[in-house]
């Protein structure tokens, strides 16, 4: 019952979302069970935070390697959900904004997590440019291919690539690297992307049918049988 | 004094990179710190002495301002907030500079978003754009807020039949029946345009494959650079422009201070941000012709 259960949930709400689609009858009930679906989803917070917890209280309480960024985790979770939950410094009440001006949980947001989170991005610059002395070498026709496009993309995404061939007379303005860079990604890219965006559907379609017939059962978690 | 640094700066690091470049005639690889320290520099002299250059807006960016353009004022525009911290820097400017072409157009705007990150991030663009730029901007006639709503494409499945069965209120908790914006707005097909935001998933392309699609609503993207390439084969048809990275947002900011020159004063951090973009770009195409000079000295000697 464990599993027939939840394999007949998937079965029947697989079955009625592809249906609702292709026959209008069923659509009333395909939006039931999207808005169902939002419900649960909002669970997923409660189990996500809750799973947080449990592994980083265990590894601070048992002294694992590096516990004491779990114990910076365990803090900084606890202060935005008390924050958040309690609405400090800001509108009290149920319908107050825990996002509003001046609340603990946006300033915190705004001034610590913004920051952080964007100079953790920005370090990506310095990663680039090492891989690309890297890996940008033209050993083949192939890397060679690669890096010139490479070279067109990265000028024509600044300035410099049309203040470099603005010139080009308007008849031949496709060699404009701006529009050079246009073309790699309206061509070469699109018809690559294409085709992987057809093999992935098509995946998507049989790993679906799968789901909706019991074959596949891993999201059960764990064995096949 | 700006410009003597912006040349003491330049001759750094234009020098640094010839002297690097003469010795990877050796045929050996430099350390990535030196790399590391090349790019350091190069953003941070951008940074601190305001280098900018002037943008030129491409045909897909374009198309996008265009669209805003053509609505009769009074259309209803779609944006949403669906990124986080990281990605702020590259598409928050692109939010502002929808918000500001819409609400200068009198469009009418509704904001939202599907992830949980976002709305903090609307709310910053309600106080500094449209309470301090667009004082007569009234709330629930001229702009909305819905706030977030968990849930991801299930949002979108259900918005696009019955805004209401998701959002009974917005994000102040007052009934959407109550607002004036959703008079005549019942589900997303009655909108005039969508303008999602964002990179990751759920993001722009989902919001092409379950509203745009189903519901025949014209969707303009704003994208974070790494996955706008993902999205080209949705352009043009079901994705009628897009703004790619730091690159469209600037295109799109200096386009709207084209045609608004009133927007001249406000701020425009994408075209601020091309500076250290493009001398960033400079240094690592500086170091890929190194790293390509080394591995030919380093094949010839292996050769010889």
């Amino acid at each position: 019952m464990k599993k027939q259960i939840p394999i007949l949930i998937t079965a029947t709400v697989g079955t009625v979302l592809v249906l609702s689609v292709f026959f209008p009858p069923a659509k009333m009930l395909g939006e039931d069970f999207s808005l169902f679906f939002d419900i649960i989803a909002v669970f997923a917070f409660f189990l996500g935070g809750g799973n947080l917890v449990r592994v980083h209280f265990i590894k601070v309480y048992r002294r694992k390697s590096d516990w004491v960024y779990s114990v910076v985790t365990l803090v900084g979770f606890t202060m935005m959900l008390a924050s958040g939950l309690f609405k400090l410094g800001g509108p009290p009440g149920i319908s107050g904004s825990v996002t509003a001006d001046g609340s603990y949980l946006n300033t915190m947001f705004i001034h610590i997590i913004a920051p952080l989170s964007s100079t953790m991005y920005a370090l990506l610059a310095f990663f680039v440019a090492s891989a690309s002395y890297r890996a940008f070498r033209a050993k083949n026709r192939e890397a060679t291919i690669l890096l010139i496009a490479a070279f067109v993309i990265l000028l024509g995404r600044t300035p410099l690539g049309m203040m470099a061939t603005g010139w080009v007379w308007e008849s031949l303005s496709i060699f404009q690297i701006p529009n050079l860079a246009v073309w790699v990604m309206n061509v070469p890219n699109l018809a690559g992307q294409r085709s992987i965006l057809i093999g992935v559907g098509l995946g998507v379609v049989a790993m679906s049918l799968r789901l909706i017939l019991g074959m596949d059962r891993t999201y059960l978690g764990g064995d096949n049988d | 004094m700006t410009n003597i640094g912006v040349i003491i700066s330049m001759v750094f690091i234009f020098g640094g990179l010839l002297a690097i470049m003469i010795y990877s005639l050796r045929g050996k690889d430099i350390d990535r710190r030196i790399i590391f320290l090349f790019v350091f520099i190069s953003v941070a002299t951008s940074v601190i002495f305001n280098v900018e250059f002037k943008e030129y807006p491409t045909v897909i960016v374009k198309k996008v301002f265009d669209k805003i353009e053509s609505l009769p004022p009074g259309s209803k525009v779609l944006i949403s907030f669906d990124f986080d911290p990281a990605m702020k820097p590259e598409v928050f400017p692109m939010a502002n500079a929808f918000v500001r072409h819409c609400l200068v157009k009198g469009h009418k705007i509704y904001l939202m978003t599907i992830w949980a990150t976002g709305q903090a991030l609307m709310n910053e663009t309600v106080e500094t754009v449209i309470k301090e730029e667009f004082p007569d901007a009234v709330y629930g006639e001229d702009y909305v807020t819905l706030g977030f709503k968990a849930g991801g494409v299930g949002v979108l499945n259900v918005i696009i039949t019955d805004f209401r069965k998701m959002y009974p209120t917005d994000e102040h908790g007052t009934s959407l029946d109550s607002i004036p914006l959703f008079a005549e707005v019942k589900s997303a097909k009655d909108l005039d345009l969508v303008l999602p935001i964002g990179g990751g998933q759920p993001g722009p392309k989902e919001w092409i494959l379950f509203i745009g699609d189903p519901g025949d609503v014209p969707i303009a993207p704003g994208l974070a650079a790494v996955v706008a390439p993902l999205i080209y084969p949705y352009y043009p048809k079901q994705a009628i422009g897009l703004l790619g990275g730091v690159k469209g947002a600037a295109e799109y900011e200096s386009l709207l201070r084209q045609v608004y020159p009133q927007f001249q004063d406000v701020p425009a951090p994408a075209l601020r941000m091309m500076g250290p973009q493009t001398m960033a770009h400079i240094v690592i195409m500086a170091f890929i012709v190194i790293g390509n000079i080394t591995y030919f000295r380093s094949r010839r000697r292996g050769a010889e």
